[in-house]
């Protein structure tokens, strides 16, 4: 419209007028500007949200709709029973299938979040009529809320830079393959809803900031208590947000917002939060929660001061009386914190929050926490897997952020590096520090690709049309179109780099997909390989022998495995466990891995006075399955040596080596576990061209082919040998 | 052994027992027992011959009790006319006969014509028993063959006169431990041959007792539910859940992978390796799996007659094991479901497809749309039935189902039965209608949201504040109407003088620039309220001296395009050459264009607000 009338009247050709007389009714038509781009904005979010959603659904498509890995099977276990039986016996349940003799108080010792979440979709959707399955609606539950955390990651990106940046973070997050490992379809873990319920806290916990809103402040309270409700990382937030405040009064950013938003969500917060069971008074009695309370006084020391000074209105006098009530302050403060700590009232770290901030301790300290491989310390390819290109974007965004630096992105700076430092702690955080890195490199992405398309649209309209660039531009058409040429091939080089950066943002898509698709979507219960002819071959071992163990043991029988197969023994095969992946009882599992390393008849009497009836080992001898108990043996060695100090770990290791072949040690030979992964398999040629008795998992021909078992017999072995379970015998008649 | 004692007792009771129904004569008597399989199968074959003087019109046979208690089917049936006819079904029903022992059962076959005086009738019975092998020993390891002991009479027991009879009874092969050797029992091949004995009185009764090697696997279902569920969509939904046990010699001493594997013969001969479901031609949507979830070690063949699905439990079942799965399948509708009189019905078959499978417990269950009525169901053989209601996807009053329920089923049960209803074709369009009216609930819903206003108080000041910065955008929104507006009569005077040029035609031009200039008048009238607005509303502060700014250079715009308009105008009336026109209106055309492009970088800048 513009250009035409700019141009010279007489020589316009004549069907350029009339092109302009239809003009009016085209406009008619027409969505206003903002309209347009609330619609593209909708659809943009909306195809995020089927996206997030649709990603994590190829372990379904690969495999089938299941429970994957491990604690899933134990949250969908109790899904399950707070379905059927009502929410108050699932409050009182005491589970008597799980840590045989001990039980477990299943209602104390959960975060409900999961299950509750899940149980009422599953009740809403069969109140509006749609007979699902409980175990659809698990399977789906991770990946449905990771489409809402997409939403969450928009409005929160929107609320510490822009909206395009959120579009962007929405997008980022929904295949961040840091994020998709814990959210695949059929990963029913706390994690799964945990992460949107961090992010919602997050979010809603600075617009209160933000805004100085009660409201906000109470709808991020109550996003604290779902958080608390759903998973142990809450205390990241309670621990977060206080240094958060912390970070805004020594830089000067306290405000009357800050004041009322910090006071209502941790006060709300911490009350909502009592009434879970399983973490009750500890808000006021822990002291990983103290940090909290701190700054809580903190900031009422400060109002008061605040007042003080109003009041007084001569700063000599305020001075005298801060120093006077700053000491008292802190000496109260400390000493408060010194009596509860020595009368115990205050209790101190766990070894899990220790081994947090301390990457070492848990290795030396409790094996128990060591032992498993998501506690391990990040390598810098499974960063490089997980974030790809936002590691690189990351530190980007951080300049960005310092660049316009707000209360808001002051948090998602310290939220951003607070992360990252406990995901190179521990393998699993890397979901933590996801939704930042996310949030972060967005706001690098959104800012570069703006600036460039600035420059871009400003060099392509400078005559005709003002730019975005506003009142600049403004100025300069009015002195025609030979206005600034700053650097030469200026948009070229925009260009080029716009280019640039959308090669590596599709090289990050191409990337997510396979890593999910390869990496992210195996359930872990059942394993595929590739057969000799390139077909796929399912290796469904774990349910054939937990099915076994259904239908073909009586059923109050008790099975003794290392404690990794507990939930699952529990979930699939219905019998009573020794010991499951809820790794509350040190001892209990100490002497599992005692009786696994003891010599049999040392073994069977600790097996009896456990009343154990079957024992489940996982073996990898003959496909080559590298994470059996053979690998996990010496971890049962150390946790079991670590209580009973007849295990020696040396006994087990030559030279410091672990060897199951000729050379291995005697008692290694010897020892229970490794008669029961071998018994019988010195006849078996796994392997063509290798000796009978060659390991396929280790690469060597075992030490002791002859394996005789006295006190026990092989009730079970599965097609492919990875899980046998053996029968222990009733005691001998002459006793 | 108590049981051949007490059959010992019947031979003494037979003796003295020469009661009232020797009317009949049973003149031969072939009997053949098949043992191949797990389901004993008995087929004797009686030619009956009336002795007597009145017609007879039925025919009465025994079972010794232990017998009886496992019989699962009984038929009979005489083939019309000599050779090859076709077999004519009779009906057989228990009775209880008065002075009969207590020891036997008795059934009788009712003919449908009398039998007169010394005729005679050929009459095939077949019998079928389950759970009638006794594995023996009761314990095997993996390694062991599985051995049974069958027990029958070498005589047939009748309560008629017999006078000659043989007995065959076919092995499935393999060793014979022992047998009976007693009267006149001799083994050929796989077969043991009893008889021919002559002239028998009733109740005769031999004991023998077989001991052979049978290694099938002997699969029972001790539970099946069938569910077959009818969407008039166009399919038939069929899952099967099974409870199967392996009933044979029990496993001892645990189960060894190695022997099971690498020794195929030795190791596990009587376990059920794998089942084979005939399923009917076009079954599609199948799937086989547990409680814990799909398993995968199943195969598929079909063609156009039938569908075969080889399944194989997640592991072998050896004696006493168990297991359960649920397959499941689809079937097009239009093979099974058939209108007749404006009744609906459905014709399927009521076993289990699976061969060889005795079933203890049968419970079949027809689902059928939410909606149908008069629902009757007609089966061949006796079952319990009740009524239930099944609730679905998006079903409201619940889908109507019928329960059938049979013990000891065999293959030969695995018959059609009918099951007829009404069901008018609009209630199909129910639940479509019901997701149709949710959706636009919930829009309808979300339209009311979005224009209710529930602010809890109204005099609020951010509440107020609120309701006069919509009222300000809107009046801003009028007021870039009306800019827009005078910018298309800028437009239209640009359009006249390009005419102009054209056509020189003057007074068109002067025209349009009349009604152009009234336009403008009126519009720049309707902007004064809304300018008097925006002035004085303290929520506009902000956004004002840019509409001011926006106003006042559409103002200047407005002069100088009527400046330029009148120039060329009268340039034209004075006849001025092209380039003269041009050199006149280059500054206001400078001016113009400079204009217009801060017009519209203000309309943008307050679009963006």
């Amino acid at each position: 419209m513009g250009a035409k009338a700019g141009s010279s009247p007489p020589v316009v050709p004549p069907p350029a007028s009339s092109a302009t007389s239809f003009f009016p009714s085209i406009n008619g038509l027409k969505l206003k500007t903002k309209q347009q781009e609330l619609l593209i904005r909708v659809s943009i979010l909306a195809l995020v949200y089927v996206l997030a959603f649709a990603i994590r659904l190829f372990s379904v498509l690969r495999y089938e709709s299941m429970i994957h890995e491990f604690d899933p099977y134990f949250n969908y276990r109790t899904t399950l029973f707070l379905t059927e039986k009502g929410f108050y016996e699932f409050w009182n349940w005491f589970d008597f299938e799980s840590w045989y003799p001990l039980g477990r108080i299943i209602g104390g010792t959960l975060y409900p979040g999961l299950m509750v979440t899940a149980a009422l979709i599953y009740w809403t959707l069969r109140f509006l009529r749609f007979a699902v399955h409980i175990r659809e609606v698990c399977v789906l539950t991770a990946p449905f809320f990771a489409s809402n955390t997409t939403i969450v990651a928009y409005f929160f990106g929107k609320e510490i830079w822009d909206s395009g940046a959120g579009l962007v973070a929405a997008a980022l997050i929904a295949i961040c393959p840091g994020y998709i490992s814990r959210s695949v379809a059929g990963s029913y873990d706390n994690e799964g809803v945990a992460i949107f319920a961090l992010l919602l806290t997050f979010y809603l916990f600075v617009k209160a900031v933000n805004t100085g809103s009660l409201a906000w402040a109470l709808a991020s309270a109550f996003g604290y208590f779902y958080m608390v409700s759903a998973w142990g990382g809450y205390v990241f937030i309670i621990n977060l947000v206080p240094l958060y405040v912390l970070v805004l009064l020594v830089t000067g950013r306290y405000s009357m917002r800050l004041y009322i938003a910090y006071n209502c969500m941790y006060v709300l917060g911490m009350l909502l939060a009592m009434q879970i069971r399983f973490v009750g008074f500890q808000h006021v009695q822990s002291g990983e929660h103290m940090a909290a309370m701190g700054v809580f006084f903190l900031l009422q020391v400060f109002y008061f001061l605040d007042w003080v000074k109003f009041t007084l209105n001569d700063p000599k006098l305020f001075y005298s009386f801060l120093r006077i009530a700053l000491t008292c302050a802190i000496s109260v403060g400390s000493l408060a914190l010194g009596v509860g700590m020595a009368t115990g009232y205050i209790s101190p770290w766990t070894g899990r929050f220790y081994s947090l901030l301390d990457p070492t301790y848990a290795k030396d300290h409790i094996p128990i926490i060591a032992s498993v491989s998501e506690h391990q310390p990040t390598a810098w390819s499974s960063f490089m897997f997980d974030f790809h290109i936002l590691l690189f974007l990351f530190p980007a965004g951080l300049y960005f952020c310092f660049k316009r630096l707000s209360d808001a992105t002051i948090f998602i700076v310290m939220y951003g590096l607070t992360s990252m430092y406990f995901a190179g702690v521990m393998v699993r955080l890397i979901l933590v520090a996801a939704p930042a890195v996310c949030l972060i490199s967005s706001i690098a992405v959104s800012a570069t690709l703006k600036n460039l398309t600035m420059l871009i649209r400003a060099k392509n309209n400078a005559t005709p049309m003002g730019s975005s660039k506003g009142t600049a531009s403004l100025k300069a058409s009015a002195k025609a179109s030979s206005f600034d040429q700053p650097l030469p091939y200026q948009r070229n080089v925009a260009i080029a780099l716009l280019l640039g950066a959308f090669y590596l943002l599709s090289r990050y898509a191409i990337h997510c997909t396979w890593v999910t698709s390869e990496a992210y979507s195996s359930p872990s219960i059942v394993l595929a390989a590739r057969g000799a002819h390139g077909g796929r071959v399912i290796f469904d071992d774990y349910r054939e022998a937990y099915f076994w163990l259904r239908k073909n043991t009586p059923a109050d029988a008790k099975i003794m495995s290392w404690w990794d197969y507990g939930y699952q023994i529990t979930a699939m095969g219905n019998r009573t466990v020794i010991v499951d992946n809820n790794t509350w009882n040190n001892t209990h599992i100490a002497t599992v891995g005692r009786a696994m390393s003891s010599y049999e008849d040392e073994a069977y009497d600790i097996m009896k006075s456990l009343d154990v009836d079957y024992v489940l080992v996982v073996f990898g001898g003959v496909t080559g399955y590298s994470s059996d108990d053979i690998n996990k043996f010496l971890w049962m060695v150390r946790i079991g040596g670590g209580v009973f100090s007849v295990i020696k770990e040396p006994e087990y290791l030559v030279n410091g080596e672990y060897r199951v072949d000729k050379g291995a040690a005697p008692k290694m030979l010897n020892c229970l576990m490794y008669k029961l992964c071998y018994y019988r398999f010195g006849e078996v040629t796994t392997e063509y061209g290798k000796p009978p008795g060659y390991d396929r998992a280790r690469g060597v021909e075992i030490g002791n082919k002859d394996v005789k078992l006295e006190y026990l017999e092989e009730a079970f072995t599965t097609s492919n040998w990875i899980i046998r379970i053996y029968k222990v015998k009733p005691p001998k008649n002459r006793w | 052994m108590r049981k051949v004692f007490a059959c010992a007792l019947f031979l003494l009771l037979a003796t003295w027992m020469t009661t009232a129904r020797s009317d009949l004569v049973i003149s031969k008597v072939d009997r053949r027992i098949d043992l191949t399989s797990h389901i004993v199968r008995v087929l004797s074959t009686l030619k009956v011959e009336n002795a007597g003087r009145v017609v007879v019109s039925e025919i009465l046979l025994a079972i010794p009790n232990m017998q009886a208690k496992n019989l699962a089917n009984l038929k009979a049936f005489y083939n019309e006319g000599k050779g090859k006819g076709s077999a004519i079904n009779l009906p057989v029903a228990e009775v209880h006969p008065e002075g009969m022992p207590r020891e036997l059962s008795f059934y009788s076959i009712s003919l449908h014509e009398g039998l007169e005086k010394g005729k005679s009738l050929t009459v095939n019975v077949l019998s079928i028993f389950t759970h009638s092998l006794q594995p023996f020993p009761e314990e095997i390891s993996q390694s062991d063959v599985q051995l049974v002991v069958y027990q029958d009479s070498a005589y047939y027991v009748s309560p008629y006169e017999v006078k000659s009879q043989s007995l065959n009874v076919l092995l499935p092969g393999g060793r014979v431990e022992s047998y009976t050797k007693h009267p006149s029992g001799k083994l050929v091949d796989s077969e043991i041959k009893y008889g021919p004995y002559e002239k028998l009185p009733p109740f005769s009764y031999s004991p023998i007792v077989l001991h052979f090697e049978n290694n099938n696997p002997f699969v029972v279902a001790q539970e099946l539910v069938r569910e077959i569920e009818v969407s008039h969509w166009g399919s038939i939904q069929i899952t099967e859940h099974y409870n199967l046990a392996h009933k044979g010699a029990t496993n001892k001493g645990g189960f060894s992978r190695l022997d099971y594997q690498s020794r195929s013969y030795m190791g596990g001969r009587s376990s059920l390796r794998q089942l084979i479901a005939r399923l009917p031609p076009r079954a599609h949507s199948i799937y086989y799996r547990d409680d814990i979830g799909n398993i995968s070690t199943s195969h598929l063949w079909g063609d156009s007659r039938k569908t075969q699905l080889e399944i194989e439990p997640r592991f072998p079942i050896f004696g006493g094991w168990r297991t359960s799965f649920t397959i499941g399948y689809s079937l097009p509708l239009q093979d099974f479901l058939f209108v007749s009189e404006g009744n609906r019905f459905l014709n399927i078959t009521f076993g289990c497809p699976m061969d060889e499978v005795v079933i203890d417990d049968l419970i079949v269950k027809v689902v059928l749309p939410e909606g149908s009525k008069e629902v009757s169901v007609s089966v061949p053989f006796h079952t319990k039935q009740w009524h239930e209601t099944k609730y679905s996807h998006l079903d409201i009053i619940g889908r109507p189902v019928v329960a059938l329920e049979k013990n000891n089923v065999v293959p030969e049960h695995n018959t059609y039965f009918q099951v007829h209803y009404k069901f008018n074709n609009l209630s199909l369009l129910w639940e479509p209608l019901m997701l149709i009216s949710g959706f636009l609930l919930l829009f309808v819903a979300c339209i009311a949201y979005m224009h209710a206003d529930l602010s809890i108080s109204k005099s609020s000041a951010s509440y107020i504040a609120k309701l006069q910065w919509d009222e300000v955008q809107a009046t801003v929104q009028q007021v870039q109407n009306v800019i827009r507006r005078c910018l298309s009569a800028h437009e239209k005077l640009e359009t006249s003088l390009q005419d102009l040029s054209r056509t020189g035609d003057v007074h068109s031009c002067k025209a349009t620039r009349k009604i152009a200039d009234g336009l403008l008048k009126e519009l720049s009238k309707e902007l004064k309220p809304l300018m008097g607005f925006l002035q004085s509303s303290p929520q506009a502060a902000q956004i004002w001296p840019k509409v001011e700014e926006l106003v006042a250079k559409e103002k200047e715009m407005q002069e100088k395009l009527m400046q330029k308009h009148v120039a060329v105008v009268d340039c034209f009336e004075k006849k001025y050459s092209g380039r003269e026109i041009e050199n006149r209106v280059a500054p206001y055309q400078q001016k113009l264009s400079a204009l217009k492009q801060e017009v519209d970088d203000l309309l943008d800048y307050i679009d963006e607000i």
